[in-house]
């Protein structure tokens, strides 16, 4: 019998512990593919931060680290610098990487550290429960903004990518949705020229991927997902915001 | 051949030969001289040297680097090792090794840039959170920094934890001759299977994590963990006893302040006092055993704990003693350091000899 | 033998470099020694001091209380030190730059134009040797000789200014 789909050999056996309808799992599955054509198996280092995906070092089939919240960055140049002939890759939430690790990314892509950012937003503090994210859209309901946040009491939703893309270090950054068929593959193609950067020795790439959180949004997925699509592009508009492909070009 | 040193740069070159090829950390007074000696020393070996964003980022480079295999270390000063406290204890939970320098200053808080001892409950009794020891050094001179140093990795790899050396500003601008060891070959070293260098796959795969959620298992790596310090406590703990034999008075005092406290026991001697020193050359493992058997020696009538803070060590020497003897103690803080006529005078007032 | 030596002044006198000659004039002659500086703030131009500890056995204390010799090379240093030196003892006094006298009647006062005496030697910045060859004299610590070769090899990657310290060092040891 002709196989036509299976896992990708970069993830192992162990089931996925996410909720049902979230995205964790379509990220998740898009590195390792990515990994696995880029033939990376038995040279890869990843990191799992804290937040829901702390336990992605279970699902990855490669060398994992979890390190304290935020801080990927760092332990990522710390593996980086004394392995640099190995492929380093950070997978962040929002809380971790805008929130509590808003140091470590910034001088992470000013260094131009030569690893592959995976940055999950999806717009809320997930394993804690639904709290703020630094990323909650304004008016947004969460357990520590019951009546929807406001800019007067919280400020206004921090847009990583415009923000990382302003700085020299990075060689590619860009936003995709994990919302729909077509904004998925389109995020695997980014994934795959994050990867390839850091195999050519471009620097660092961070790839953001608006995602879902069903459980917390209180959506189905299918209305988790529409949201994703219909809102939160509106406020993190989807594109690449660096290429340094692109401008040599 | 002797070579006249800065404490600061013989502790930079001792980690170097002792096969140290990765430095993250980030500027503060008095160990400045560390980082600005790695940054030219290590590209010379092939080693990799960076200045990092903060001392919350290079304490998570070590993380990152010890956990991939590297022989890595950092090194600061008081406000800066609080800022390290949450890395060290992620890296003690995923028993990473590395080497820690801490040259401490007065505090609390931004304190002075003087010489002090007020981190020892920091370095001896965890410091961050959760249930934890590192293997703590507290060197007295340049050449026994050199020599702690020099070994230290090995340690760090053998029983897979931090080693800290607890100096202070005076061990780190002092010049003294010092013999350098010659550098180890990193071919020697002990493989580390268990280090994330990237060719794990399936089940040949390395894990580095400090999270355990289940309760049991949790225990279990907390009571593994100290097994280790009990493996310490048995191989590596180290003091220097100085005319105790005939001791009536016993100076304790770890550093640079045993070698003041070294000069009052000669003093004191010399007005007929009978003093010796214990000095502690591990501060965790603490060497209670030996403080302990000297308690129970008919000639001594008393221990007095020397430290530059408000007694912090002195609590360890009560419990060791464990109320055979009285333990007094004499401080000075703020940057101030005693001179041995100084101590003398205490032992004279206080202890009425 | 144990030689307690503070020497002081302000930044940029070479009263830190001087400390170290004397330390390596010690490890030179197989004697122990310990330098210490006073850091932080008072490094970036304010007064600075060293404190050297010359002994036949390992040095214990590197803090001196009362030194056996003070080398004071501007006022403030005289009058921040010159009651802590032992009785007995010298107090170098740089008469180029602190018109005023030791205070002092039980402590050997030895007073030295190192100012003038370096210009003499060809070279301004040298009145810290100047100082140097005095101090060997006073101390009888080490031979002028071992100093000299010491000179040498310190400043071997500037050799223009060897000529001069050679000269400071020789004028300071004469003029005590």
């Amino acid at each position: 019998m002709a196989v036509v789909f299976q896992k990708s050999r970069m993830l192992t056996d162990v089931p996925f512990s996410y909720c049902p309808g979230c995205t964790h799992g379509i990220a998740h599955r898009l590195i390792a593919e990515a990994l696995e054509e880029l033939r990376c198996e038995g040279r890869t280092i990843g990191i799992a931060p804290v937040g829901c995906s702390v336990f992605a070092y279970k699902f990855f089939n490669c060398d994992m680290q979890q390190v304290a919240h935020g801080r990927a960055p760092a332990a990522a140049t710390g593996i980086k610098r004394t392995h640099p002939d190995k492929v380093v890759f950070v997978y962040q939430g929002d809380g971790d990487l805008a929130s509590i690790g808003t140091a470590e990314i910034i001088h992470a892509a000013a260094r131009g550290e030569n690893v592959t950012v995976i940055f999950i937003n999806n717009a809320i503090y997930g394993m804690t429960g639904g709290q703020m994210a630094p990323t909650t859209l304004i008016g947004q309901k969460t357990t520590t903004s019951p009546a929807g946040r406001t800019i007067a009491a919280n400020g206004n939703p921090i847009r990583v990518c415009e923000m990382l893309a302003t700085l020299d270090g990075p060689s590619y950054i860009a936003r995709c949705a994990l919302s729909d068929p077509a904004n998925v593959m389109k995020a695997k193609k980014a994934i795959l020229k994050g990867f390839r950067n850091q195999l050519e020795g471009k620097g660092f790439s961070l790839i953001e991927l608006l995602s879902t959180c069903p459980t917390n949004m209180g959506l189905t997925p299918v209305a988790a997902a529409d949201y994703v699509k219909n809102d939160m592009t509106k406020v993190f508009p989807l594109g690449v915001y660096k290429d340094i492909d692109a401008e040599q070009k | 051949m002797k070579k006249l040193m800065k404490g600061n740069e013989a502790i930079a070159e001792a980690a170097i030969r002792g096969g140290c090829r990765a430095f993250f950390g980030y500027p503060i007074t008095p160990q400045n001289e560390i980082p600005e000696y790695m940054s030219h020393r290590l590209p010379e070996v092939g080693g990799v040297f960076l200045q990092a964003e903060s001392e919350v980022s290079a304490i998570n480079m070590v993380y990152g680097a010890a956990g991939s295999g590297a022989r890595v270390m950092t090194s600061s000063s008081s406000p800066g090792i609080s800022l390290k406290q949450e890395g060290i204890s992620y890296i003690c939970g995923a028993e990473l090794p590395c080497v820690i320098v801490n040259m401490v200053r007065g505090g609390p808080g931004l304190g002075g840039i003087q010489p002090a001892q007020s981190d020892y409950f920091q370095a001896v009794k965890g410091g961050g959170h959760g249930d934890y020891h590192m293997l703590v050094y507290g060197p007295s001179t340049v050449q026994e920094a050199v020599d702690l140093m020099y070994d230290a990795f090995d340690k760090a790899d053998k029983y897979r934890l931090p080693v800290m050396i607890l100096g202070d500003g005076m061990l780190g601008q002092i010049m003294e001759a010092v013999e350098i060891p010659p550098m180890k070959d990193p071919a020697a070293f002990a493989p580390k299977p268990w280090a994330t260098d990237g060719t794990g796959t399936g089940k040949g795969r390395r894990i580095i994590n400090s999270l355990y959620i289940d309760p049991d298992e949790l225990e279990k790596v907390n009571h593994r963990l100290f097994d280790v310090y009990v493996e310490l406590a048995k191989n590596e703990t180290a003091y220097e006893e100085y005319k105790t034999e005939d001791a009536e008075i016993v100076l304790v005092a770890y550093g640079t302040v045993a070698r003041i406290a070294k000069s009052a026991v000669n003093l004191l001697r010399s007005n007929g006092v009978k003093a010796g020193l214990l000095r502690p050359i591990t501060l965790f493992p603490f060497p209670s055993a030996i403080l302990s058997a000297l308690a129970d020696k008919e000639c001594i009538k008393s221990f007095t704990a020397i430290e530059l803070s408000m007694g912090q060590m002195v609590e360890d020497v009560r419990l060791a003693v464990n109320g055979k003897k009285p333990v007094g103690f004499y401080g000075r803080t703020g940057g101030n350091v005693m001179s041995p006529e100084d101590i003398v005078k205490f032992i004279s007032e206080k202890e009425g000899r | 033998m144990e030689e307690k030596i503070i020497i002081a002044g302000f930044g940029g006198q070479g009263v830190l470099s001087l400390g170290q000659f004397i330390a390596y004039a010690a490890i030179a002659d197989g004697k122990e020694v310990t330098w210490l500086p006073s850091y932080g703030p008072e490094m970036r131009g304010g007064t600075s001091n060293c404190s050297v500890v010359v002994s036949d056995e390992k040095v214990a204390s590197p803090i001196i209380s009362s030194p056996d010799c003070l080398i004071a090379m501007n006022k403030p240093s005289l009058y921040k030190f010159q009651g802590r030196v032992r009785k007995g003892g010298t107090i170098l006094v740089n008469s180029s730059l602190i018109a005023e006298k030791v205070d002092r009647d039980d402590v050997r006062a030895v007073y030295l134009d190192a100012g003038a005496l370096a210009l003499e030697a060809g070279n301004a910045k040298t009145a810290n040797i100047v100082v140097l060859g005095a101090y060997i004299k006073l101390s009888g610590l080490f031979s002028v000789d071992l100093v000299a070769e010491m000179i040498k090899e310190k400043f071997a990657e500037k050799p223009k200014v060897i000529p001069a310290n050679l000269k400071a060092l020789e004028l300071g040891y004469h003029a005590v």
